[in-house]
């Protein structure tokens, strides 16, 4: 057993995972930060909504089409000009975080617009009903009932940004992503290779379980 | 008062301007319990929605306590909202929020009153709706009474003077129906709000409206106070569903006419006349001998009545008529 790992570098591992959580998290709160109210607006200028808007609907649709159509590797390359002006570089953990939040924010906007359409149209018209705004009946009443399907929205969009980040190592972004090319596929290092992808897929796995309690603990029906 | 003045509503479907709604001319008046009732897709529930203009007709006004709702802007539009009550068939509760949060919702929406104030109005609501042990349940956590219950808590919160009720009771058992319905009756009374009640139950206009209106295809085709469109129906869509909530197989009934001797007639008793034995007196007095056919003693609102569908035959069956109708009965001869 010793003997096989013996290209494993147990602090570079750590490093590796830790620089992962990082990408993913950081990234994933300015995901957040823009596909939330990029499908706010998906869903209230959306057909017979609160907003309705074709021409702005057609067009921020269009937009979020245009940027899930582009394969990831290619928004990273893409990205490199954007990405030195907004963080100074393109390598490393800074230099990964602006093209993954470029490629979760969309997924993450449709799954907005997709948790709120699930609310039942019965609550939307009681709450007009009331009187309210739109703005109190978003976050009164849209945003609360829609907690559960927006929390799994989150699970999926961070599993997704998991796999973007090993990407980001294609064009040295760091993390496990940028270990397994570098070691596992470059040197021939499998058992490096092996220790990477098995981390990933124990960290995908905790983001589904832990998304899943979560979307239990906020279920009212 | 709510008055519907030349009202249309047309919808486009696949190019075809279709017309769901036109109603000429209906008012509603202040503190009476206002039944509409028709099939589904009568345009019932869409005539409900332009009160509050959840739904906007492409033609005429809607009038409310003097002010045309149509042509309020959009501030003014949500101010006049929280002076309407809304309950609904599925009662559209937040299943995010607890009882007393969904009941202090429009309280909150509104804005002004203060924290401690919403609080004290929330608990008196839910006394008066009976839930006051339930306030920190989910509403998934309730029966269907409790959470009609818990929409005309809801509804009443901003203290409306009008409420407006669509299928309230369509999707509960026939107990709680009548539990929701005493609920709203007592309400109406006790707080002299103005109701309009949409179902498609005759029964439910039977025990709290005042008036109603019959609707088909878009139109209201009769109108009047409940006990006149109930015992002396007139358009064919009232006599359905008069027949409906009596249930009445209505082929076997003509059978049963066609069998009977003599002549038919319908009695109907209204109020004090239900109890008084006029029948037998009458029956007795000019020897005429009788079989029921049909009948059914019951309460319209607090008003007790009577209709009976008999054979007569012997004796003198003019005459007999005559006293009835002297007496206060109504008499309608069927053949």
């Amino acid at each position: 057993m010793a003997q096989w790992l013996v290209n494993v570098d147990w602090l570079e591992i750590g490093r590796a995972c830790w620089d992962t959580v990082l990408m993913v998290g950081v990234s994933l709160f300015f995901v957040v930060l823009l596909g939330l109210p990029l499908g706010i607006a998906l869903f209230l200028t959306g057909k017979r909504q609160l907003l309705e808007q074709p021409l702005v609907y057609a067009l921020l649709s269009f937009v979020v089409n245009l940027l899930r159509s582009v394969p990831f590797v290619i928004l990273l390359i893409v990205m490199i000009p954007v990405t030195v002006v907004l963080v100074g570089t393109s390598l490393g953990v800074p230099g990964a975080i602006p093209p993954l939040v470029v490629g979760g924010a969309p997924l993450f906007a449709r799954l907005v617009e997709t948790a709120l359409r699930e609310v039942d149209r019965g609550i939307v018209e009681a709450t007009q009903a009331m009187g309210a705004t739109v703005p109190q009946i978003v976050f009164g009443a849209l945003l609360p009932e829609a907690l559960p399907g927006l929390i799994a929205g989150v699970t999926v969009t961070s599993i997704t940004l998991v796999s973007y980040a090993a990407m980001s190592g294609v064009i040295g972004g760091g993390g496990l992503g940028d270990l397994a090319i570098r070691f596992g596929y470059q040197r021939f290092q499998t058992d490096v290779m092996v220790i990477t992808v098995a981390l990933l897929v124990v960290l995908v796995q905790l983001l589904q379980m832990l998304g899943d309690r979560l979307v239990l603990r906020f279920s009212r029906r | 008062m709510i008055e519907f003045d030349g009202v249309r509503k047309t919808y486009r479907v696949r190019g075809q301007e279709v017309l769901a709604l036109d109603v000429e001319r209906l008012t509603i008046e202040r503190g009476e319990v206002f039944g509409i009732v028709g099939h589904s897709g009568a345009g019932k529930s869409t005539l409900l929605r332009l009160v509050n203009l959840l739904e906007r007709p492409s033609q005429g006004r809607v009038v409310v306590e003097g002010e045309d709702v149509t042509r309020l802007a959009p501030a003014q539009l949500r101010a006049f909202r929280r002076r309407i009550g809304m309950i609904f068939q599925h009662f559209n509760l937040l299943s995010s929020k607890t009882v007393a949060e969904n009941v202090a919702f429009p309280l909150k929406i509104a804005g002004t009153e203060s924290k401690a104030a919403i609080a004290a109005r929330v608990e008196e609501l839910l006394a008066l709706v009976g839930l006051s042990e339930h306030a920190g349940k989910y509403p998934a956590q309730l029966s269907g009474g409790q959470k009609q219950r818990v929409g005309i808590a809801r509804a009443l919160a901003c203290r409306p003077s009008i409420l407006l009720s669509d299928e309230a009771t369509s999707a509960l058992d026939p107990q709680t129906t009548r539990s929701v319905l005493q609920l709203l009756s007592d309400i109406n009374r006790r707080l002299g709000l103005t109701i309009v009640l949409v179902t498609h139950e005759m029964d439910a206009v039977r025990r709290v409206c005042d008036r109603v209106a019959v609707m088909d295809g878009g139109r209201v085709v009769e109108t009047g106070p409940v006990s006149e469109v109930f015992l002396h129906p007139q358009h064919p869509t009232t006599r359905e569903f008069v027949l409906e909530s009596e249930h009445v197989d209505t082929q076997e009934f003509q059978e049963s006419l066609q069998q009977a001797a003599g002549r038919v007639v319908r009695l109907t008793f209204k109020g004090e006349a239900t109890y008084r034995p006029l029948l037998g007196e009458v029956v007795r007095r000019f020897g005429v001998d009788f079989s029921i056919l049909a009948g059914r003693i019951d309460h319209i609102k607090d008003v007790p009545y009577g209709q009976l569908t008999l054979s007569l035959v012997g004796g003198d069956v003019e005459e007999a008529l005559r006293a009835l109708a002297a007496a206060g009965v109504d008499v309608e001869v069927l053949r």
